[in-house]
C-alpha cells in the first residue's frame, strides 16, 4: 500500500501539474480537495482520466468520486480493490 | 470631408490616452518599460524562459502551472505590466481586455489532438481541453486581477497595430472602458512573441513606472513597442 501511495503522489504531481509541490509535502491522507492542495472540478476529472489511463479503472458512477478522491490513500485504497 | 465621416483614428490625434507600462517576451528575453529584465541565451524550451520568468519575478499564483502556454504567455507579460503600474481607481467593469494573436490556440488543439488521435489509447485530457479557445488567456488575466470590463481576442495573420488601435480606441470613445490592456501573445510550438500594454486615461497626477515616460497611444507606438529591440 505504501508503495502505491508514493507512486500515486508522483502521478497526481505530473498529471495535474502541480510543479511547486513535493511528494514529500502530499499527506496520504489530507483531502484532496478544499484546504488540502486546493484542486478544482478539471482536477477531478483529471484523476478520473488518470484511474482509467493508468489503472483500467472506470469509475461508473459519478457519485463514488467524492469518496475515492478523497485523500491519496482513499485512492490507493480503491485502485487495490478494483485493479484489473 | 466633414471631420465626423472620418475612422476615429484618422479623425482625431488621440491626445486622452497614454501606455503607462508594457511588456514585450521574445526570444529568451523579457523588456518591461524598456528596460531588459529578463535574458538567457542558452534557455531552447520556450516552456523553461516561462517557469524562469515566473519564478526569477516571485510570482505566486500555482495555477500558473496548470495553464497552457498561451495563457502562461499572456498571464506573465500581463503581472509584468501590472507589478509595475497598478490598477488603480477603477471599477472592475471599466477595465478591458483586448489581445491578438495568429495562431489562435492551436498550440494547444495539436496538444489536446494529441490525447485523442489514438483510438486504442484515447484519454482526452480535460485541463488541456479547457484551453482549447484563444480567449481562455483573457479569462485567466481577469480571474487573476478582478477585471470585468469588455474583452476580445482578434485573430490576424501578422501584427496588426491599426486593427488594435482602432478597437480599443472604440472602446475610450464610447466610454466603454477607463483603461484597457492590449496587445499580442502568439505561441506556436517553440515560436512566442508577446506584447502586452496599459492603456489608461491621461489623467493629471497619473502615477507612472519609475524611468519610464509614457507613451502617446497610436499605431506608430504600438508598432514600435512590438519591434523594439
Amino acid at each position: 500500500m505504501e508503495e502505491l501511495i508514493e507512486k500515486l503522489k508522483k502521478e497526481v504531481i505530473e498529471q495535474l501539474n502541480l510543479e511547486d509541490i513535493n511528494p514529500d509535502d502530499i499527506n496520504p491522507d489530507s483531502p484532496l480537495f478544499g484546504e488540502g492542495l486546493g484542486l478544482d472540478s478539471i482536477d477531478a476529472l483529471e484523476l478520473i482520466v488518470l484511474l482509467e489511463k493508468n489503472y483500467g479503472i472506470k469509475i461508473e458512477d459519478p457519485k463514488d468520486g467524492k469518496k475515492i478522491f478523497h485523500s491519496i490513500r482513499t485512492m490507493a485504497e480503491y485502485i487495490t480493490e478494483h485493479k484489473k | 470631408m466633414a471631420d465626423a465621416m472620418l475612422p476615429s483614428y484618422i479623425r482625431k490625434i488621440n491626445m486622452d490616452q497614454i501606455i503607462t507600462s508594457y511588456c514585450r517576451i521574445r526570444d529568451n528575453e523579457v523588456i518591461v518599460n524598456d528596460r531588459l529584465i529578463f535574458y538567457q541565451e542558452n534557455i531552447v524550451k520556450f516552456a523553461e524562459v516561462l517557469k524562469s520568468v515566473y519564478i526569477q519575478e516571485q510570482i505566486i499564483y500555482p495555477k500558473f502551472y496548470k495553464m497552457d502556454t498561451i495563457s502562461k504567455l499572456g498571464f506573465l507579460a500581463t503581472e509584468l505590466v501590472l507589478k509595475e503600474k497598478v490598477l488603480e481607481g477603477y471599477r472592475p467593469g471599466a477595465v478591458g481586455v483586448v489581445l491578438s494573436n495568429s495562431s489562435s490556440s492551436l498550440d494547444t488543439d495539436i496538444a489536446h489532438n494529441e490525447t485523442i488521435k489514438d483510438r486504442s489509447s484515447y484519454f482526452p485530457s480535460p485541463s488541456v481541453f479547457v484551453y482549447t479557445l484563444p480567449n481562455i488567456v483573457i479569462g485567466e488575466i481577469c480571474i487573476r486581477h478582478k477585471i470585468k470590463g469588455e474583452n476580445v481576442f482578434l485573430i490576424s495573420e501578422a501584427f496588426n497595430g491599426k486593427m488594435l488601435f482602432c478597437y480599443v480606441d472604440e472602446l475610450f470613445t464610447n466610454e466603454r472602458v477607463d483603461a484597457c490592456l492590449c496587445g499580442w501573445v502568439e505561441v506556436l510550438g517553440n515560436k512566442y512573441n508577446a506584447m502586452v500594454a496599459l492603456v489608461e486615461n491621461n489623467r493629471p497626477m497619473q502615477g507612472t513606472p519609475a524611468g519610464f515616460k509614457p507613451l502617446l497611444f497610436n499605431i506608430e507606438n504600438l508598432n514600435l513597442i512590438m519591434t523594439r529591440n
